[in-house]
């Protein structure tokens, strides 16, 4: 039997409220809030922060890893093998990219879960619309994981029963490579084809499954076109108390990551023996029957979606166009740092990428790593505390002030690291850091990856 | 094994330094002719006596060749040195080894930065190819975590800690004021600095040094040799140098109130010098105020205060110019700015004017005529990972 071993949800720490969008553009927002990704995040970034809340505890290691997004940070050059790296994987696991549009995300799921071996499948995504415009305001960032399998390496805690998938070629959005934001077709096209897909590819699944509609425990319905999720949703025969909410007031639509985001939610939340299904509307549609298995009473989740919706920070819309590329600020008159150099970041991968350093003899931990000490040290999961701290104005960032502290790591290792996900009023000595991949800025074009430190938030610790 | 040193063996006996200002008319060559041609005059000598030469400059030029060029040397010796923000420190002492080992009869030592040029703000290193891991944080950053941990081990308050880095930087205004030769000679009030915004930690745009182009010279020769050239040269009484390992940004037990390889080069110095108690026998020191919190560490590392009194010191004036032992008379890099590669041989410029009775009355140190060792220190580098470089030198 293969089917989902674990899981982990991903969203950044920032809100937009859609109510501070009209008063600067003159049109869109509304009510609610949605996801931002930082400054220093970007698909790849929030893929491994997904990756490791689903790998963290999890009794199987991926033999494969998928990654998907319509946001790839490169292109021709692969963004799966720089999560790989952040994820320390060995280098027999293989590493895939499935960019391009939201339905990619469903095809790396069933490659995952056709293949042999456990998988670890990664969907990924950064919502941008022209400012005012729908898919701004409708759009969230955000990651999810998948670690599918078999009952040989890891209990199963779901089991795909059914998948069905149906292919229509029509024109309901749309994106040129390059271009800054999606363009929509009439909205009432798009519904009316979709509403009758979903419809139809759920009831072809619940048959092959040999089920109803009256026995689905969670009825998940994802995709980009909201009114047409919402009708198959109201006409798909499932109670409305069964369908699951598809988190567009707090977080809005992930896009390509809002499938498995959504499955995360569902499975943290349902209990043993219950049918979830998943059916997703793009370019065609897609159901998938989920029947939960008696190991998910003993799976204890890391950091939950729930946890995650309830915390998170305000980010002021100015801010969130300045991060977006659509409003450029003043830079602090300061070269711009220079592009990282290819056989040097090649050599320090483990460091730079996987966050390793080195223990001496004496048991001194060294970062970076020195080449004296013969034993490597992972320190991606260590916690510290702040020692220090300071706050650069002068300092070039892609979104001053540099908020800067010296960490010291439990269980040995110091490092003046820059913080993230911080306000600088919050910073004090004494207070607990976790590290987290970030992009630290690009230029010419390389994205330059390295690790912060980020507070440790109460709020979101639960496991 | 040891470090002896070359107390007595090697005289300075001429020097030149251009003002330190932003010299949008100058480049490094006429900055090089300006301060060469100054310490040429100054000893009495012409560029073909002096057998070899020593240049520091961080990032203005590479080579021997960004001296050889401009003063037209043929056949000469000319080495560029770069050793951080000491390398200007850096040239005298290879200059003073070489003609100390009898390689060469005369040498001179010459440091320029031509830092306006760049169109940013502050200094800002050369890019050397890495793997992007490296902090880009300013030294300002960097120096400005010294101030609340030294705050926090001795018990300072905040509104007390502020006031004494104003101080410094008030008493290096006021010394800058009274010296042609610096770029800020306006006086600034305690108060007035305490009211300045922060730009990097509490740091203010008035606790960093200035940035300025500037280049100074130094001709050097054996001791014995230097009456030939004048009554009145500057003995090198030590000349130290340490690099530090890097282990305070990765040393848990390391707490930003000290630097350890200030001390170290501090020690080293004072033990090739024949100095035991540094601050009743020093008749002045020129430190490396890049920053006003480095300044008030430097007095405790250097052992010019105990550890955890430098505060009150600064406070009582025990460093003013008519304090007991006068920092920083010429107003510090807080007055002159920092052109890299210049700086150490200007603070060197400073000793040989105050200690051979050089500088006008108005800014005449108060232990003139009492004491005749003066200190240079300069470092490069952060808390934690830094070159350091002291220099003792006497009037007799």
């Amino acid at each position: 039997m293969r089917g989902i071993l674990g899981w982990g949800g991903y969203l950044p720490h920032r809100r937009l409220d859609r109510s501070a969008i009209r008063p600067v553009a003159g049109t869109g927002g509304g009510a609610g809030t949605r996801t931002v990704a930082s400054y220093d995040e970007d698909t790849t970034t929030m893929a491994v922060a997904a990756a490791r809340h689903a790998l963290r505890g999890a009794p199987a290691r991926p033999r494969a890893l998928w990654f998907a997004t319509t946001e790839p940070a490169y292109l021709d050059k692969s963004n799966a093998t720089a999560v790989h790296a952040a994820l320390r994987l060995d280098r027999t696991v293989a590493a895939y990219d499935a960019s391009g549009s939201v339905h990619s995300a469903m095809g790396a799921l069933r490659a995952g879960l056709d293949g042999a071996g456990p998988a670890l499948v990664v969907a990924s995504d950064l919502r941008t619309g022209l400012p005012g415009g729908p898919d701004e305001a409708a759009g969230g960032d955000g990651a999810a994981a998948l670690l599918v399998g078999s009952d040989h390496d890891a209990p199963v805690l779901a089991e795909p029963l059914a998948w069905t998938s149906l292919t229509e070629e029509f024109l309901d959005r749309w994106r040129t490579p390059g271009a800054p934001a999606s363009r929509l077709w009439e909205e009432r096209f798009g519904e009316t084809r979709y509403t009758g897909l979903g419809l139809e590819t759920l009831k072809l699944a619940l048959d092959e499954a040999g089920t109803a509609p009256s026995d689905v425990s969670t009825l998940i319905v994802a995709g980009l076109h909201e009114r047409a999720a919402k009708a198959v949703a109201a006409r798909s025969g499932v109670p409305a108390d069964r369908v699951a909410d598809r988190l567009g007031a707090q977080a809005g639509n992930v896009g390509a990551a809002q499938p498995a985001l959504l499955l995360a939610d569902a499975l943290e939340r349902a209990r043993p023996g219950q049918t979830v299904v998943l059916v997703t509307l793009s370019d065609g549609a897609d159901a998938v029957v989920f029947r939960t298995t008696g190991a998910l009473a003993a799976h204890r989740p890391g950091r939950t979606v729930a946890a995650q919706l309830a915390s998170g920070v305000p980010v002021s819309y100015g801010t969130y166009l300045a991060w977006r590329g659509l409003l450029p600020v003043e830079p602090p008159r300061r070269p711009e740092p220079a592009r990282p150099s290819a056989p040097a970041a090649g050599r320090n991968r483990e460091w730079k990428f996987g966050f390793v350093g080195s223990r001496g003899d004496d048991g001194t931990v060294r970062l970076p790593p020195s080449p004296l000490d013969d034993a490597r040290h992972p320190m991606a999961d260590a916690t510290g505390t702040i020692v220090t701290f300071t706050v650069d104005r002068l300092a070039y960032s892609p979104s001053p002030p540099v908020v800067f502290a010296v960490v010291d790591f439990d269980g040995g290792g110091r490092l003046p690291v820059e913080l993230t996900d911080v306000d600088e009023g919050e910073v004090r000595i004494g207070g607990r850091v976790e590290m987290t991949f970030r992009r630290l800025f690009t230029a010419e074009g390389v994205h330059n990856y390295f690790w912060k430190a980020r507070p440790v938030r109460d709020a979101e610790e639960s496991g | 094994m040891g470090s002896h040193g070359i107390r007595d063996r090697v005289a300075i006996i001429g020097m030149g330094c251009t003002r330190f200002t932003e010299h949008w008319d100058k480049g490094v060559d006429e900055l090089l002719l300006a301060a060469a041609n100054e310490a040429f005059e100054s000893a009495g000598v012409t560029k073909d006596e002096v057998d070899a030469y020593w240049l520091g400059t961080a990032q203005s030029g590479m080579s021997g060749m960004t001296l050889s060029r401009p003063l037209r040397l043929r056949g000469k010796p000319v080495t560029r040195v770069e050793n951080y923000c000491a390398t200007g420190s850096e040239a005298l002492r290879q200059a003073a080894y070489a003609v100390a080992s009898g390689a060469y009869d005369m040498a001179m030592a010459i440091g320029v930065e031509k830092v306006k040029d760049s169109g940013h703000q502050g200094l800002n290193a050369f890019p050397i190819p890495n793997d992007g891991t490296q902090r880009t944080l300013t030294a300002a950053a960097m120096f400005s975590m010294v101030a609340p941990a030294y705050a926090q081990r001795y018990g300072v308050d905040e509104q007390q800690m502020r006031t004494v880095l104003a101080r410094i930087a008030a008493k290096n205004h006021a010394n800058g004021a009274r010296n042609p030769r610096a770029q800020f000679r306006k006086e600034m009030t305690v108060e007035r600095l305490c009211a300045m915004p922060a730009v990097a930690g509490g740091l203010s745009v008035f606790d960093c040094a200035g940035v300025a182009d500037g280049a100074a010279a130094a001709i050097v020769v054996r001791a014995e040799d230097a009456a030939r050239h004048r009554d009145d040269p500057l003995l090198i009484k030590a000349l130290s140098f340490v690099a530090g390992d890097g282990s305070g940004v990765l040393d848990p037990s390391y707490d930003y109130t000290s630097f350890p390889e200030v001390a170290a080069s501090a020690a080293d110095a004072y033990a090739q010098a024949g100095i035991t108690s540094p601050r009743d026998e020093l008749a002045m020191a020129e430190v490396h105020d890049c920053f006003t919190p480095t300044e008030l560490v430097l007095m405790e590392d250097l052992g010019l205060a105990d550890r955890g009194t430098a505060w009150k010191a600064v406070l009582d004036g025990a460093f003013d110019l008519d304090g007991e032992l006068p920092v920083n008379p010429d107003g510090g890099l807080k007055s002159f700015g920092h052109p890299v590669g210049a700086s150490g041989l200007r603070m060197v410029f400073e000793a040989w004017l105050q200690l051979r009775g050089q500088a006008p009355p108005e800014r005449r140190i108060s232990t003139y005529g009492k004491r005749s060792l003066a200190l240079t220190h300069n470092l490069g580098g952060y808390p934690g990972e830094m070159v350091s470089f002291v220099s003792i030198l006497g009037a007799s």
